[in-house]
């Protein structure tokens, strides 16, 4: 059970949040210009990586605000927490 | 005819209070202070179960939480009764009844025992071969395996017993309470941390506390004297707390645990009442400290598992706490010094002592010096071969050990005894460790798995790293404490400690025996039965992995998790498979670390409280009209109001009848309400829905249809434009909590730069619908003076309006076709504008429906139901609403994917209506359709999504999704059904008043 500190709230209890996959995916600006495969590659396609991943999450019980974290899925260290529209703090 | 094996000077045990229970039915006594195991010894009990698969009889082995054998049921009361429980961790009380699991009819006569004869039958992974095939057999295996497997009874009542969730936050966790748990409790909290230590014995002090031992002295005085002089000085100590009877279960990453505390086990039946039973403790420690100690091995060899074989450690505690002597002719068996301990204590109290066989060639620790000198015999590099006795070990078969320990040599001994004590080491707890994710060492010299690296603020410390001797446990302990908690504690440092110090190490995993190996029962794991033997046939047929070792032998799969199994399994498979055990790696330890009740589970969510319960300010008002509630999420709704002795049938069509008829209310508050508000409001809108919302006109409603990126139908709703930048969207009852969070992470995430806030409003508004003919009339005494004309008060339009000075928003809209209003208005004030409508309505038979006509009206006229008659895999197309797909809309949320190849194929699952050739015949929801009836496979074209019989229109009508649907109108397709097959035709969807005239009727 992790304890996350949202960047609007500080330390909370992961039973406060849920998660919601890969995050830096920008919805295409023009999706009808779009190939098919263009579109499902924004659509479908998402990394699950083994370590160091970008993920967003939502203060769902809390602030109700999403935000970016850093964490590696091989040990759930969570590396840094950012909010929507900030650059990573980590490469 | 019991005999009474208990000695006179056990400082533990209150001798003066005596306590009556009952096992497997006989009453017996014991004393305060005594755990079910340790009262049953004192009667000369031990043996207490069948095994697993060859229901050997089996006898009490350890005497903590990892005892395999003596696994009871507790209590015979339908609400009350446990199954699964370790005798060894009961604490004795008054009234306690028990039973042996894992016997029938009786412990005594067992008639599973015919296993055994024919066990040279069932090897390993038996069950899995002979109960594969023919598949359909099945159901006859499954009875009898049952039936013999003794995995306990469930309550069949609702558990009466109270439990309940706490939280608590703490600087420092300490898991243990032995000596090295004391050592770190007290540093910790004489730093002022706020200090937690628990343990889950009823008394703090492991097994120091009773070790009595001239070899192990602390400043001149016996090492359990010296520690309780320790345990008294916490009591000073007001930043720590201590949590006995409270036991770890889980250890989670960040440093999130839960502990069981056991309030009321413990208690005479008659104090339990009312009480809470158990707590879970939900704990976040910013640090913790791992002290769970170490347990001991048993030693494989033949017939290791009669009753009267028990654990050496647990033999000395028996007789050193409980003041119980395990037998009267006790012979130990060890690998180690550990035993040698228990011969001393066995010796001082009185029991003779046969001999001690240690497979050691010979050693002269201070221990074994001691022994010698109390004239104990000692059989040096020898093993026990074999054991007899059926109920009960009688005698021990004798040999000595080859050079290399593989064979045995010479003549045979045979020595009577009546107990057992076996000694294979000790293994450290490191399960907690690596529930939190740790990974572990192996340390070759003494065979260990101990504590490695981890990513939490968290120390292992005593013997659960590996530290097992006393001056080493204090030394180590108090520096890596000092270390771990960056303090300087000197309390420790001068402590003169006297420990026999262990000097030779030997270890076989499996002992040999005279007989082939094929002949012989060396038992692993007792609670599974399953044997060395087993393990060995495993990797003959080919499996090498750990885990799937474990899981064809069900080797560490039973409810102890192989704890004291998995060392000897993880031994005999390195060496036969001819690896190095550290390469091997460990199975994992899953939580909890031993079984949780579910009552500690679910604490206090039971019943009523196990989930939110949502009910509408007129709830009240529909129980008194009797109305029958269906659950929509959590919310509470009337379903229908049957008068007299009516059926949800006969309700549903009279309901339905009066709402076309004359007029119906509805209560529909439960619909998502989210106040939309911002500059960009109307943007917002239109990126959000697939129609445009731009050209909305103030005052005006418009329907909304809402896709997933992936271009299905996720939400519909009305939503009314009450001001130039303010919106009231309304969404499905179901949807709401979806449809916001989906909004607002598009408003966060990809569209910042929009001015829009949003707000969920549903329980702030009570929702009341009038619909039919006459729903017009009876607005107008509602509210009289609000111009009610189709000119000023269209179809989809909103008015605000006064009732009694309250001000509510009526919306002309309609979910059943039929001319309709609905009134919002503040929650607190809607019940009584219920009322005031029903009560206007009366003239024209205003009848109250429920959901269930609601969804018969709307199937009428073919609207569809987001979520029943759409399942995520169907587009506005599919569902023939080409209209309300805005044209000119740059983008919204699912258009491009509304002309991928997928979705604009053409033979997709399109909504369509059916009518049955038979106008009395109701299609089943869910029921598949056919083209053809003869053929076998037969291709499925689709299901029925939403089906009723109409009493307005007399006759049953359905919707359905049908592959290329939109082109099969006219077409005759079948539904076949268990006993019969329904002819339908395909039609539109709209079965009632197409040309929508009743809407200004
Ligand atoms: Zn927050």
């Amino acid at each position: 059970m992790f304890l996350i500190n949202c960047p609007y709230c500080g330390e909370r209890d992961q039973s406060e949040f849920s998660a919601g996959g890969e995050a830096h995916i920008l919805r295409p600006k023009q999706p009808t210009e779009l190939s098919d495969d263009q579109w499902a590659e924004y659509l479908f396609m998402r990394k699950n990586i083994k370590g160091v991943q970008f993920e967003r999450w939502n203060h769902a019980h809390g602030c109700r605000k999403w935000f970016n974290m850093i964490r590696d899925t091989s040990n759930d260290k969570i590396h840094a927490v950012y909010k929507m529209g900030e650059k990573p703090p980590l490469k | 005819m019991s005999k009474n094996l208990r000695i006179t000077n056990s400082k533990f045990i209150d001798q003066t209070s005596r306590i009556s229970f009952k096992f497997d039915g006989k009453t017996l006594y014991g004393f305060k202070g005594d755990t079910l195991a340790s009262a049953l010894l004192a009667n000369d009990i031990h043996l207490v179960g069948r095994s697993f698969k060859y229901h050997r009889p089996r006898g009490i082995m350890a005497c903590g939480p990892e005892e395999p054998n003596a696994i009871v049921q507790v209590g015979n009361d339908a609400s009350m009764t446990e199954p699964n429980t370790r005798a060894t961790e009961i604490e004795l009380y008054e009234g306690l009844e028990a039973s042996s699991q894992n016997c029938w009819p009786s412990v005594n006569f067992d008639i599973g025992a015919v296993n055994n004869f024919f066990s040279p039958l069932i090897p390993a992974a038996f069950y899995y071969k002979t109960f594969m095939w023919p598949a359909n057999f099945w159901k006859l295996y499954e009875y009898f395996i049952r039936r013999s497997a003794g995995l306990g009874k469930s309550p069949t009542e609702p558990d009466k017993d109270i439990y309940d969730h706490k939280y608590l936050h703490c600087d420092v966790l300490v898991v243990g309470g032995g000596i090295s748990g004391i050592i770190a409790a007290k540093t910790a909290a004489k730093n002022n941390s706020n200090t937690v230590l628990i343990d889950d014995k009823n008394i703090l002090g492991g097994t120091t506390l009773f070790q009595e031992n001239e070899c192990f002295k602390i400043n001149n005085s016996y090492s359990n004297e010296w520690l309780k002089k320790e345990i008294k000085s916490l009591k000073s100590l007001k930043s720590l707390t201590i949590k006995t009877r409270t036991s770890l279960a889980a250890y989670h990453s960040y440093n999130y645990l839960l502990a069981r505390e056991n309030l009321t086990d413990h208690l005479d039946i008659n104090e339990k009442k009312d009480k809470i039973r158990q707590r879970l403790w939900k704990i976040r420690a910013k640090k913790v400290i791992i002290a769970t100690g170490s347990m001991e091995r048993p030693l494989i060899f033949n017939n290791n598992d009669r009753p009267g074989i028990m654990l050496s450690s647990s033999i000395k505690k028996y007789i050193d706490y409980y003041g119980v002597k395990c037998g009267q002719k006790v012979s130990l068996f060890t690998n180690n010094d550990s035993a040698y301990e228990t011969a001393i204590s066995l010796n001082n109290s009185g029991v003779n002592i046969n001999s001690v066989i240690d497979i050691r060639d010979k050693t002269n620790s201070s221990i074994v010096k001691q022994a010698e000198k109390l004239g104990i015999k000692i059989h040096w590099k020898s093993t026990i071969v074999n054991t007899n006795g059926y109920k009960k070990i009688n005698s021990i078969e004798i040999m000595q050990l080859s050079d290399d320990g593989t064979a045995v040599v010479g003549k045979k001994i045979k020595e009577e005894c009546d107990c057992l004590g076996i000694s294979g080491g000790w293994t450290p707890r490191v399960h907690l460790f690596t529930q939190s994710g740790g990974k572990l060492n192996f340390r070759d010299e003494d065979n260990v798995f101990l504590p490695g690296k981890s990513e939490l603020d968290q120390i292992s410390i005593g013997s659960c790293n590996g530290d097992f001797e006393l001056d080493e446990i204090i030394k180590n302990t108090a520096n890596t404490i000092n270390k771990f908690l960056k303090v300087n504690n000197n309390d420790y440092e001068n402590l003169k400690i006297i420990s026999s110090k262990e000097i030779d190490k030997k270890n076989i995993w499996l002992l040999p025996s005279d007989k082939p190996l094929g002949k012989t029962k060396p038992f692993l794991d007792f609670q599974n039965d399953s044997t060395a033997n087993d393990v060995k046939l495993a990797l003959r047929e080919g499996f090498k992995s750990i885990e799937h070792v474990k899981r064809y032998t069900t080797t560490g799969m039973a409810t102890d998790q192989g704890k004291l199994s998995n060392m000897h399994a993880l031994g005999i498979i390195a060496e036969t498979a001819g690896v190095k055990m550290g390469e091997l790696g460990t199975t994992t330890f899953r939580p909890p670390y031993t079984p949780l009740t579910f009552g500690a589970i679910v604490g206090r969510n039971v019943g009523e409280f196990f989930d939110i319960t949502r009910k509408t300010p007129m709830h009240d008002w529909h129980i008194e009209n009797k109305a029958e509630f269906e659950n929509v999420g959590q919310w509470k709704r009337a379903w229908y109001y049957p008068i007299e002795n009516e059926n949800m049938h006969e309700a549903v069509q009279r309901e339905s009848k009066a709402a076309r008829d004359s007029a119906g209310i509805l209560d529909a508050s439960t619909l998502g309400k989210i106040d939309i508000q911002g500059s960009d409001a109307s943007e917002f809108l239109n990126r959000v829905y697939t129609n445009a919302w731009s050209k909305l006109e103030i005052g005006k409603c418009r329907y909304g249809l809402m896709l997933n990126e992936d271009g299905m139908v996720y939400d519909d709703g009305v939503t009314t434009r009450l001001s130039e930048n303010h919106y009231l969207m309304t969404t499905t009852t179901g949807g709401a909590a979806n449809v916001l969070s989906k909004l607002e992470d598009y408003l966060q995430t990809e569209w910042p730069e929009l001015d829009v806030y949003l707000t969920s409003v549903t329980d702030h508004y009570g929702t009341v619908s009038i619909c039919g003919p006459n729903s017009k009339k009876i607005l107008s005494k509602v509210i009289p003076d609000l111009d009610l004309s189709d000119k000023e008060f269209p179809h989809m339009s909103f008015k605000n309006a006064l009732i009694d000075n309250i001000r509510c928003r009526i919306m002309r809209i309609s979910f059943t076709g039929e001319h309709s209003y609905e009134i919002n208005i503040q929650s607190s004030y809607a019940k009584s504008v219920w009322e005031k409508c029903f009560e206007a309505g009366k003239e024209f038979k205003i009848t109250p429906y429920g959901t269930e006509t609601m969804h018969l009206l709307r199937a009428e006229k073919g609207f569809i139901i987001a979520g029943q008659d759409t399942d995520g895999t169907m587009t506005p197309v599919d569902l023939q609403m080409d209209w309300i797909i805005s044209k000119k809309k740059y983008d919204f949320i699912g258009k491009r994917s509304l002309y991928r190849s997928d979705t604009i194929r053409e033979d997709r699952k399109q909504l369509v209506g059916l009518l049955t050739d038979d106008p009395k015949e109701i299609l089943e929801e869910g029921a598949q359709i056919v083209a053809e009836t003869n053929k076998q496979p037969i291709e499925m074209l689709g299901h029925v999504t939403s089906s009723y019989f109409s009493p307005n229109l007399n006759k049953s009508i359905a919707l359905a999704v049908v592959k290329n649907g939109k082109k099969l109108k006219g077409q005759k397709l079948f539904v076949p059904m268990k006993n019969k097959t329904i002819n339908v035709t395909i039609t539109d969807t709209v079965f009632l008043d197409k040309e929508n005239k009743r809407l200004n009727a």
